[in-house]
């Protein structure tokens, strides 16, 4: 609380005599947080913060979204129990049954039964079926358990990396040239070769000491990881370059405050909306980026299913079963957008100009 | 002049007209696709198929096979056989008479200095030549006169038709590669990316790993062919896309090896544009057997070595109950449709080398394959899997990663779920898996795995070095820095010496007869090869394009002289 | 300035060697073997005598000391040929690849205009649709075109281009036959019909690239631009009497541009590396794709060329960014 009412008096040097008939609507909001003190008792920071994220409507509708998602993938399989993996020949190519209602007149006789208007769908695979007859709803639910935890993992992963050698290089000046450095070597390195180094050396150790699949999935997520970390140090440090020379940095300096304070309290929260832009993004990248290196022998069995690589594998099918390649794709969608709210409405949050708004 | 031309034309086309073609580089531009993009056009300098069939159009070898896999003169006068003298009683040595009034494209006539340099090309030990498998045993090549060549082996050879024989040994002009022997080979750039040939087109511009334009042989054999004046060679993408621009776009007027889901090309088809030709080599998929054992606790001078028996896999009756689970007909329909048969041998073809007694694999028996387990020891534990001796019915079953096989691999582990086997799946990039990186575990050589899938085949018509692959001794291992053909360390005295029968039989009837045993035995009789489709290869064309025969026994583009556009 | 940016290309000397040390270790590291796309047909001896004369029977000292002299002198030589008519290079072995056998720089240079149409080009129109997307929608936060932006931008990104373009190739070039699906790089343009050829088949890959490159830069103008907007200064200016849009598109744009210069210098360098998808999806045949069949066919010297030209265009246009800064924002020094 003290350092954000320190800050904000620092910023508010001109003070807020400005006329505020003239102001437009971004001047008014901040306006109204460098307004009077509360007078009810002092609240703690996070309460505003957790208060102002809950009134944000994009916020909260990204919220809702992706926990409803997190819960289909993960409490969905306990009553939709079908086997990701178990192949019904017979219902090869199926289509969703929803494509029943481009039968218009036959609507209702084709959701009883799709077969007597010469439609390949059934109430068994509701969602379809593959080329080898694996129930899509099934392959979506187990691919979206896999899809999101690498690519929540990963993204976490390289914003953590990215936020901390952003910030160092641009706080500290002598470690601007090695960290810099480093980034750049990382950019120059070609990540197939890379990846596939990573695969030779770490593979076996892992699944020896973590059973063949956590030790997949921590060799996805750090090579993930560790290989899209770099423009988000990049930018960060940029920023961070910036941020050092204002005014509210100096002043808190002068009056004595530590580096790691300083850090955590005035540069960090300056820096959360590109940090929380290439979250957004970084989700897509894991999320891709993981179908990739299943394709190329790197990732999971082939027979385990995740959104990337059901929508690569749908490429081919496009025109026969179009909602092959939409479901996957509208998952994968759907999740950074709601992430993507989530963010924004977690930068407002942090911003104490715009609180209260 | 014109009224001349113009009369000259007519009257051409008059006496032309039963035939498609009128003269040569009447029909304009014709536009070829192959999703693999050629790199160079010497083949003697890589041994990629795409680049082998791509300076087919150019340069040519005195003799091809052709769609049924005789053998056709293309600049010898005839075949050189036992029967018109051309190849010797012994069998260690072969005459080729070349055609008369040959010309290569820059107009010089083609002499059998031309031939006698090309084994010297290839032949020459610093020059890393990628068909030297083609010159094995040639002792000597020598020019008899200006059109007669004959090559002496250094030891009989019942099958002489390595040298000179297909897309993979064309002749190249002397002139123009007299600087490129041995390691200077890779220097010549201008000439590797532009050969002089006597092929029906010749190189105009070569981009490597993108495209080739070619234009008319003007000096070509046959002065009323090529039909077409220009053509492009374009390389890229993958196959799909190469199926969409000659079957649904259009824009292309050849597809090579669409190698794609039936269903897939089938609604590709529907569009009306092209369709769709296929034809049948030796190109065998299967599922081999590591006989050895490849567990991880092993040290890596003994694992997966024939030091370690396999402790599952070396008994026959679970191998042949793996097969038996498997439903060939239906993989071949769900994977390759009519490019495919189901097959239960190794050599499928030609006619004369194929076993056709060997047909039990083809019906899938389950329950058959369950009582081979339980007799052999396997009982039924927890979750379904078999045990025995405390130890788990588990494999690990890897492949390269391509679409049919990542397919194949998910049935065949339902399939052996039925039976009580538990398959972890695993898929290798292509280039790790066929690469022979012996620094790399993931190799299909080096088989850290239990079973694995890929295709094989064999060049040419005759099979004795295919079956020789599985002779004891030549399987990878340390001390061969993991190289060897013998993938399943395959190890069988009757085998070996039939081989050995086989490398002395020059009478035809008794070859097959002696290959249709080799084949039996590595399949039906010890199941160490599990065949499983025999995989013809699908090409696409545009519905204007003519004289296309589909040829798996040398380059696709064998016949691109015939080739015209339907009017 | 000046100072930081001598000391600082002074400095990139070492950096780039150390870095084309890293590269040429991880090849060497990683498995793969050039004789991978030779058919199972040929035999391992011959495949043996094939990679000896590669020369990998080579010490791993010897083949990068190769390759430095390579590229750091022969090349260099050639180059200096092809300006001034001179015989330095004559005879001199430069960079092969280990697929084509010819000159790794000679097939790159080859390959730059199709990647430059293209990847380039997409790049830059990005780039140009993306800044007033950003600016517009800050402005207006959640307002209708903010809102709409976002969607796109988001599912722009998050839809990988491997779908993205074949969906545009089965709408466009299949159903309704207006743009061709493969690249025709052997086009040259010299009048207004080639031209007009050329532009239709760019059409395709340039809207999926565009769309992939706007909607990130975008993003990080449009957060940027917000940071910025509630700032004190902003306020200051329009108390001043300032216009609205100078007030936006100078003072505030201005300050909101140091994270997207970082994300456009990031960039460029991809542009010369290629879309390696796009690429493969419309056969442009550009460095992308060079780099990826280089890859695939274990081909090293074209890949550790390839990737160092990437490691000198990224050091380089850090240092433009980084010099960007402190124009930006002078309060930024570095010495």
């Amino acid at each position: 609380m003290t350092d954000d009412t320190r800050k904000q008096a620092s910023e508010t040097a001109p003070g807020p005599d400005a006329t505020p008939e003239a102001t437009p609507a971004p001047y008014a909001a901040s306006l109204a947080a460098a307004g009077p003190m509360p007078s009810a008792p002092p609240r703690s920071q996070w309460f505003d913060v957790w208060r102002q994220f809950t009134h944000h409507k994009g916020a909260m509708l990204g919220g809702i979204v992706f926990i409803l998602m997190v819960l289909t993938v993960f409490v969905g399989p306990l009553f939709w129990t079908v086997d990701p993996t178990f192949i019904d020949i017979r219902a090869r190519n199926s289509q969703a049954i929803t494509s029943c209602i481009l039968t218009f007149s036959q609507m209702f006789s084709c959701f009883a039964d799709p077969s007597s208007v010469g439609i390949k769908a059934s109430w068994a695979h509701p969602l379809g079926a593959d080329q080898l007859g694996r129930d899509t709803l099934a392959r979506m639910m187990a691919g979206g358990q896999t899809s999101l935890s690498v690519g929540i993992a990963a993204m976490v992963l390289s914003l953590i990396l990215g936020s901390l050698f952003g910030v160092l290089a641009g706080y500290f000046r002598k470690l601007d040239g090695p960290l810099m450095r480093m980034t750049d070597l990382f950019l120059a390195l070609p990540l197939l070769p890379l990846l596939l180094v990573m695969v030779l050396l770490f593979r076996e150790p892992l699944s020896a000491a973590f059973g063949p699949e956590t030790g997949i999935f921590i060799l996805i997520v750090v090579a993930i990881g560790i290989t899209s970390w770099m423009p988000a140090a990049r930018i960060v440090r940029g920023d961070v370059l910036a941020l050092k020379e204002r005014e509210f940095v100096l002043a808190a300096r002068s009056i004595g405050t530590t580096n790691t304070k300083m850090i955590s309290r005035h540069i960090l929260p300056n820096v959360i909306s590109p940090i929380m832009v290439s979250a957004t993004l970084g989700i897509a990248n894991a999320i891709i980026t993981e179908s990739a290196l299943s394709f190329l022998g790197l990732g999971f069995p082939p027979d385990f299913p995740t959104w990337g690589r059901l929508l690569f594998d749908s490429i081919d099918y496009m025109q026969q079963n179009p909602e092959r390649v939409i479901l996957p794709g509208v998952a994968i969608s759907l999740t950074v957008l709601s992430v993507n709210y989530l963010g924004d409405g977690l930068r407002d949050a942090l911003d104490p100009r715009l609180r209260g708004r | 002049m014109r009224t001349k031309s113009l009369l000259l034309g007519a009257a051409a086309a008059f006496a032309m007209a039963p035939a498609a073609m009128a003269e040569r580089g009447a029909d304009g531009h014709v536009n070829v696709i192959y999703w693999q993009a050629p790199s160079i056009l010497n083949p003697y300098l890589s041994g990629g198929t795409k680049d082998i069939e791509s300076s087919s159009v150019v340069i040519e070898p005195l003799g091809r096979y052709d769609q049924d896999g005789n053998l056709v003169p293309y600049l010898a006068t005839e075949i050189p056989t036992l029967e018109n003298g051309g190849v010797s009683e012994d069998l260690t040595s072969i005459t080729w008479k070349l055609k008369e009034g040959l010309l290569w494209s820059d107009g010089t006539p083609v002499t059998s200095k031309d031939v006698v340099f090309t084994a010297e090309y290839c032949m020459h030990p610093e020059g890393g030549c990628a068909q030297l498998a083609k010159f094995n045993n040639v002792a000597s090549v020598e020019a008899i006169d200006d059109l007669t060549v004959k090559v002496t082996f250094e030891n009989a050879q019942p099958n002489p038709y390595g040298p000179f024989m297909g897309g993979q040994s064309p002749i190249l002009q002397a002139a123009q590669f007299a600087d490129c022997l041995g390691a200077a080979a890779p220097q010549c750039t201008e000439a590797n990316f532009g050969p002089i040939g006597t092929g029906p087109f010749k190189v105009d511009e070569f981009r490597p790993n993108d495209v080739i334009s070619l234009s008319a042989n003007p000096n070509y054999r046959d002065p009323a062919k090529p039909a077409f004046a220009t053509m492009t060679f374009k390389g890229g993408g993958d196959a799909a896309a190469a199926g969409r621009a000659v079957l649904e776009t259009g824009e292309f007027d050849y597809a090579w090896n669409l190698q794609l889901a039936p269903e897939v090309i089938a609604e590709m088809e529907s569009a009306g544009k092209g369709k769709t030709v296929v034809g049948f080599g030796t190109l065998v998929e299967r599922i081999e057997m590591n006989l050895t054992n490849p567990s991880s606790d092993l040290p890596p001078e003994t694992r997966a070595t024939v030091a370690e028996p396999h402790p599952i896999l070396t008994d026959f009756k679970v191998r042949k109950a793996l097969s038996m689970a498997i439903d060939r007909e239906l993989l071949t329909e769900l994977g390759y449709g009519q490019a495919g048969r189901a097959t239960c041998n190794l050599v499928p073809s030609p006619e004369m080398y194929a076993s056709e007694t060997n047909t039990e694999c083809l019906t899938q028996d389950i329950e058959g394959a369950k009582a081979l387990l339980d007799e052999a020891g396997w009982t039924v534990g927890s979750g379904g899997i078999r045990e025995k001796d405390g130890m788990k019915l588990s494999l690990l079953f890897q492949t390269s990663t391509n679409a049919v096989r990542q397919d194949f691999q998910a049935l065949i582990k339902q399939w052996w779920g039925e039976i009580g086997v538990e398959t972890e799946l695993r898929n290798v990039s292509g280039s790790v898996f066929f690469g022979g990186d012996p620094g790399s575990p993931d190799t299909f050589q080096k088989f850290y795995a239990d079973v694995e899938m890929y295709a094989n085949n064999f060049d040419g018509t005759d099979p004795q070095s295919y079956l020789s692959m599985y002779k004891c001794g030549n399987e990878p291992k340390p001390s061969s820095q993991w190289q060897g053909e013998n993938i399943n360390r395959f190890c069988n005295e009757e085998y070996d010496a039939l081989l050995k029968e086989l490398a002395q039989t020059g009478e035809l009837e008794k070859r097959g007869e002696l290959a249709k045993k080799l084949n039996d035995i590595i399949t039906k009789e010890t199941m160490t090869i599990v065949p499983l489709v025999d995989r013809g290869r699908v090409s696409a064309h545009s519905n204007t394009l003519g004289g296309v025969v589909l040829n798996t026994w040398d380059s696709e583009l064998w016949n691109v002289a015939d080739w015209y556009r339907i009017k | 300035m000046l100072t930081y940016t001598i000391r600082r290309l002074v400095l990139a000397v070492p950096t780039l060697l150390f870095i084309s040390v890293v590269i040429f270790l991880l090849l060497q590291l990683a498995p793969g073997d050039p004789m991978a796309q030779v058919p199972l047909t040929v035999p391992p001896e011959v495949k043996q005598k094939m990679r000896e004369a590669l020369g990998l029977g080579d010490s791993i000292y010897v083949q990068f000391w190769k390759w430095l002299v390579q590229f750091f002198w022969v090349e260099p030589q050639v180059l200096i040929d092809n300006i001034f008519g001179t015989h330095f290079a004559d005879g001199k072995l430069r960079v092969l690849s280990w697929q084509t056998r010819s000159p790794v720089m000679d097939i790159v240079v080859q390959r730059l205009p199709q990647t430059l149409w293209v990847v380039g080009m997409s790049y830059v129109v990005g780039v140009l649709i993306a800044l007033p997307i950003g600016i517009y929608s800050a402005y207006r936060q959640y307002s209708v075109f903010d809102q709409l932006g976002t969607f796109i931008s988001m599912v722009g990104f998050s839809v990988p281009t491997f779908f993205t373009g074949v969906l545009l190739i089965v709408v466009f070039s299949v159903g309704l036959g207006w743009f061709p699906s493969i690249y025709d790089t052997t086009l040259q343009v010299n009048d207004w019909a080639s031209f007009k050829l050329q532009i239709r088949q760019m059409v395709l890959p340039v809207f999926v690239l565009a769309l992939y490159n706007a909607a990130q830069i975008s993003r990080f103008m449009r957060a940027s631009m917000l940071d910025n907007l509630n700032q004190d200064y902003v306020r200051t200016a329009r108390a001043k009497g300032l216009g609205e849009r100078v007030v936006v598109l100078v003072h505030v744009l201005r300050n909101s541009l140091i994270p997207v210069v970082t994300v456009i210098a990031l960039g460029v360098p991809q542009v010369f590396g290629g879309a390696i998808i796009t690429e493969q999806v419309f056969k442009v045949n550009g460095l992308g794709q060079l780099l990826i069949t280089a890859i695939e066919a274990n081909d090293l010297p074209m890949v550790q060329t390839l990737t160092f030209i990437f490691a000198v265009l990224i050091v380089l246009f850090n240092l433009v960014a980084d010099v960007l800064y402190g124009i930006l924002d002078p309060r930024i020094r570095y010495d």
